[in-house]
């Protein structure tokens, strides 16, 4: 690539913006007994340090799991104990067992960011970059913008860099994994992802697009040839890879299941804190939480989840292209994080890093996304201090996108991705020609809501009787906004072949 | 929408690129700052609290207030809307005070004020001729000098890390550029002397100015053979030049000469009893000649030639030292320093009065003034490099020539400002910060220079790439070593003694470069 030296500039750059937001406050910081995420993943260290293996996920008098138990799969913990020696190595104190809880100075502090920047570098970046150049049908000045766009989402930068958290890791191995499906490195593919899986739960949101896009390969080269040999193939890497993971885990069947049971923890209610999923959103309404027993919560989230990505997902079976594969994923990520059981805000960037992928074909609406996806997490990046940070990523990442794609003037039915369905709604309709307008309107609103909202957060206090308004306010237009981009994309899933064939007949 | 469509899309790239840097900047504000921060903080209390007459005797702090009355000034302004923010730091007693909304006032103060910088290069981008326009945006020769001047790393680190306000006074200087180089002398004069009255180390390129407004704005024809014609010399034109500096003068001293304070004023501005050379050495001949003195009283101190009782102790051990005694070399008076700067200065003033080479001319000219007195110069400050490097990006998309002496000052200068941050956290900024600029410089360059022949012999690759190793070595491997508590001075003194070799020799290769560059007549009409 000729131009290798602006590529290494934008993740320069990525990496520069990365750093200074990791100078301010994380989660947590100074506020025991619980402190936050932070304190979290350094307990984390101490715990699988100090414990043997067989008692990671089991209560005990070294282990209270009430304070930050492990929750996440065994990558995780085994990706704790490496940082762990290192800190060890450094300061034997900060691992300390017992008295080292709560532990908080500048140096640990610069330890710890720092390992988030190594993972990122290693896992993350290296799969943007390479995704970028991949790309087909672009010039290189495109890719290298595309890249730079990607690099500056500022959801993932906030919560990792600012409020503290490994995402890079397991959103870097799903797209190693989006990258090896996508160009017929099937079983890489299917093992990067796995890893995902192994290193957060919450991975699981991709597992479904993942599974019919490969299912769809097999069908599509025949069931009774070269199909099934893949799919024995791919059946065998996967469970190797979860085999190989969980080897630890699987001498004693107490053992797994209580590794499952901290996984999934299904007693914790239908959602916690406030986030912008539609049972959280709608509680302002309809208290399903309160009303409902418990195992019809689990029932009927699990219906609306299934039905809301069932479409895609046979679509993605019959037609399986990577292009739809990546619709997919934003699709099913997106259902999941609105419907489905025990949701947190930060799940929304699970959908972020699709859409992030499909940035180069629908601009415009992409971006859109991707600023309310960061938008929606506005309280919790408040309750960490990190507004400054937030608020200038957020315009850094608007500012690159819309130079680098000039997203205003992509606004039309062909850019929108939206030819077919109009043409198709113009059967029975003739006059449904105003639907770019009115996205272009809706986009507008969308903005000033979202500013409107920032500024009374922080400007105002709210009053006595309700002191969650803005945060609900906040999770609400961010819950309709996203219902919006749920329709949005499957409208593009399911009238995207139409299309093509009627570009075929035009030409 | 459509509006908004047309500022941010259309290939506005220069607003881009604007609101990028400044959106780096806010990032920056949690960063580490040095003592300027409250040196600036001193000065608005001063400014604010006490009357004219005491600006320049107060001496609550430490940090008096040493520069000229513009600046004075400019912080009584900004201290207007400093009350807006938080009342107690403009309390001269509330020493060491820097409260979150202090700190957010003071770093936005640098912010906004960068404005003028941005202007300044947006005029400069409208009046370089760079090489023939590249087909691409990013080869571009106007892209690339509004990256190199807005994205500079060492008005990055200096003004909104380490805290300062070089960005707005930069701008005035390339405002001032700008305008010479349109044709506006009148208004290039004026800038400079308010510039003057503003910062007084611009000093050091003020002989460019004079010589050049003299020779090519007050005489106003040449003989055909490119020298000057004597009876071409307009009278109006000096006495209104003269009028102009005369009155910013007037205005900038006057109150201080009503008060009778002027010795006072001029006093704290030129503080000639600090050392030779500044906390660190600056990389410049001064470090070059203690090193040698270090290196042969070691040996001497080794062969029995010295005696280890008269070296006078911990002269060197810390960067921290302010006098710097000479155990071997004679030692240096300012008086000296003084006659080496103008000996350094006069041939580039000679070659612009002898062969002007209009702009061109003129801007070589004035970095080569602003490097000699970075490398005589008595108390130089290692942040004065980017007195020349601002300027010089302007030339490097010129001609590759200039290109290749720009990419080495702008390299060792830069690294050499390395030592300004010392803290952890801001390590991987500096590192990042520098390998974007450095990689960016050398790379655009190369391509714009790309069908001519490269821009660095293998000399020069090697020197640039050591650098690599050197960092290495005093970050990473030297804290490590037993070496850290007795020879703490190491780091710093591998530093500036490794950069002032690439820029010696930066300014050597200039100078040769300016002195052998045939007469004007011949090459360019102008």
């Amino acid at each position: 690539m000729e131009k290798w030296y602006l590529m290494t500039t934008v993740v320069l750059i990525g990496l520069t913006v990365r750093w200074t937001v990791s100078l301010n406050s994380y989660s947590g910081a100074g506020k025991p007994p619980m402190f936050g995420d932070y304190e979290a993943q350094r307990h984390w260290q101490e715990i699988t340090f100090n414990l043997p293996i067989k008692q990671w996920y089991f209560n005990s008098s070294d282990n209270d799991l009430l304070y930050w138990g492990l929750d996440y799969p065994p990558l995780t913990a085994y990706h704790s104990l490496l940082c762990a020696y290192v800190a060890k190595f450094i300061n034997p104190d900060w691992i300390a067992l017992h008295t080292s809880r709560g532990y908080e100075s500048q140096a640990h502090k610069l330890f710890m960011r720092t390992t988030v920047l190594i993972a990122d570098l290693l896992v993350y970046i290296p799969a943007v970059v390479l995704y970028c150049c991949c790309l087909k049908e672009m010039s290189t000045k495109k890719k290298i913008a595309n890249a730079l766009c990607i690099l500056l989402y500022p959801g993932l930068i906030l919560i990792d860099y600012g409020h503290f958290q490994y995402n890079s890791v397991s959103l870097g191995f799903a797209l190693w994994g989006v990258l090896g499906v996508s160009y017929d490195w099937d079983l890489l593919g299917s093992l990067a992802f796995c890893l995902a899986i192994n290193y957060k739960q919450m991975e699981l949101y991709h597992s479904l697009p993942f599974f019919c896009f490969l299912l769809g390969k097999c069908f599509k080269k025949g069931l009774k040839g070269k199909g099934f040999v893949l799919l024995i193939k791919l059946a065998c890497t996967v469970v190797a890879s979860f085999i190989l993971c969980w080897l630890p885990f699987f001498t004693e069947r107490e053992q797994t299941l209580q590794v499952l049971r901290r996984l999934f923890p299904v007693d914790r209610g239908l959602f916690e804190d406030k986030v912008a999923n539609v049972w959280c959103s709608f509680s302002v309404f309809l208290k399903i939480k309160d009303i409902l027993p418990h195992h019809m919560q689990i029932m009927i989230s699990f219906c609306f989840t299934f039905l809301s990505l069932l479409p895609a997902c046979i679509k993605l079976i019959l037609q399986p292209s990577p292009k739809a594969f990546k619709f997919t994923l934003v699709t099913c990520a997106l259902s999941f994080f609105l419907f489905s059981f025990q949701v947190h805000e930060k799940s929304i960037l699970l959908v972020s890093l699709p859409v992030c992928l499909v940035l180069s074909e629908i601009p415009f609406m992409s971006t859109w996304f991707l600023l309310v996806s960061t938008f929606s997490m506005l309280p919790l990046l408040l309750k960490d201090e990190l507004l400054m940070p937030s608020v200038v990523t957020m315009v850094a990442f608007f500012i690159a996108c819309a130079t680098s794609f000039s997203i205003f003037e992509k606004t039309s039915e062909e850019e929108l991705q939206l030819k077919s369905f109009s043409i198709s709604v113009r059967k029975y309709l003739p006059y449904f020609t105003f639907l770019p307008r009115i996205i272009q309107h809706l986009f507008l609103i969308s903005i000033i809501m979202m500013v409107l909202l920032t500024l009374m957060t922080v400007t105002l206090d709210p009053p006595q009787k309700l002191p969650d308004l803005f945060s609900v306010l906040v999770c609400f237009v961010s819950c309709l906004n996203f219902l919006f981009f749920l329709v949005y994309f499957n409208i593009i899933i399911m009238w995207d072949s139409k299309r093509r064939r009627s570009q075929k007949k035009i030409s | 929408m459509a509006a908004l469509g047309i500022a941010m899309g259309g290939g506005n790239w220069f607003s881009a690129l604007v609101l990028g840097v400044t959106l780096l900047k806010c990032l920056l504000i949690p960063t580490y700052h040095s003592t300027d921060f409250e040196v600036h903080r001193n000065w608005l209390a001063i400014t604010h609290s006490l009357p004219i007459s005491q600006w320049y005797y107060e001496a609550t702090s430490e940090w008096t207030l040493d520069y000229p009355p513009f600046f004075a000034w400019f912080e009584y302004a900004l201290s207007h809307v400093a009350k807006h923010f938080d009342q107690e730091m403009l309390n001269v007693h509330n020493l060491n005070y820097a409260s979150a909304k202090t700190l957010l006032f003071q770093r936005f103060s640098v912010i906004f004020t960068d404005a003028l910088f941005v202007y300044a290069v947006h005029e400069c981008c409208k009046c370089i001729d760079g090489k023939k326009a590249g087909k691409e945006l990013t080869e571009k020769p106007k892209f690339i000098l509004s990256v190199l001047l807005l994205w500079n790393f060492g008005l990055l680190i200096v003004d909104h890390i380490h805290f300062q306000y070089n960005g707005f006074l930069f701008g005035l200087m390339l405002l001032s550029i700008a305008r010479l180089l349109q044709k506006r002398h009148m208004e290039g004069a004026f800038l400079f002397a308010v510039l003057l009255h503003f910062k007084h180390i611009y000093l050091y390129v003020a002989p460019a100015y004079g010589i050049y407004l003299l020779r090519s704005y007050c005489f106003t024809a040449n003989k055909p053979d490119g020298s000057v014609r004597w009876n071409s010399f307009s009278f109006v034109r000096l006495i209104s030049l003269g009028l102009i500096v005369f009155l910013v003068s007037a205005l900038s001293l006057g109150p201080f000469l009503a008060l009778n304070q002027l010795p006072q004023v001029f006093s704290r501005l030129f503080p000639f009893k600090r050392g030779l050379c500044h906390a660190y050495w600056a990389p410049n001949f001064w470090a070059l000649y203690n090193a040698l003195d270090k290196v042969l009283s070691v040996i001497g101190v080794k062969w029995k030639l010295l005696d280890p009782n008269k070296i006078p102790k911990g002269a060197m051990t810390s960067g921290l030292v302010q006098q710097f005694q000479h155990t071997v070399l004679p030692s240096v008076t300012p008086l000296a320093t003084l006659i080496c700067t103008l000996i350094a200065i006069l041939p580039s003033v000679f070659c612009l009065w002898f062969k002007p080479q209009g702009s061109r001319g003129f801007l070589r000219c004035l970095i080569l003034c602003a490097l000699s007195s970075f490398m005589f110069g008595w108390h130089v400050h290692e942040k004065a490099i980017l007195l020349a490097v601002l300027p010089m990006s302007l030339l490097s998309v010129g001609k590759a020539e200039d290109a290749s002496i720009f990419l080495i000052l702008t390299t060792t200068g830069h690294y050499s400002l390395f030592p300004l941050l010392f803290t952890a956290p801001e390590l991987p900024i500096k590192i990042l910060l520098m390998l974007l600029f450095t990689i960016y410089s050398i790379s655009s360059l190369k391509t714009l220079f790309r069908k001519e022949k490269p821009l660095f012999n293998w000399m020069e690759t090697f020197y640039l790439l050591g650098l690599g190793p050197l960092e290495v070595f005093c970050e990473f491997v030297f804290p490590f070593t037993s070496w850290k508590l007795t020879y703490s001075f190491i780091p710093l003194f591998l530093t500036s003694v490794y950069c002032a070799v690439g820029i010696t020799y930066a300014w050597f290769k200039l100078y040769v470069s300016v002195l052998t560059d045939p007469p004007a007549g011949k090459t360019k009409k102008q």
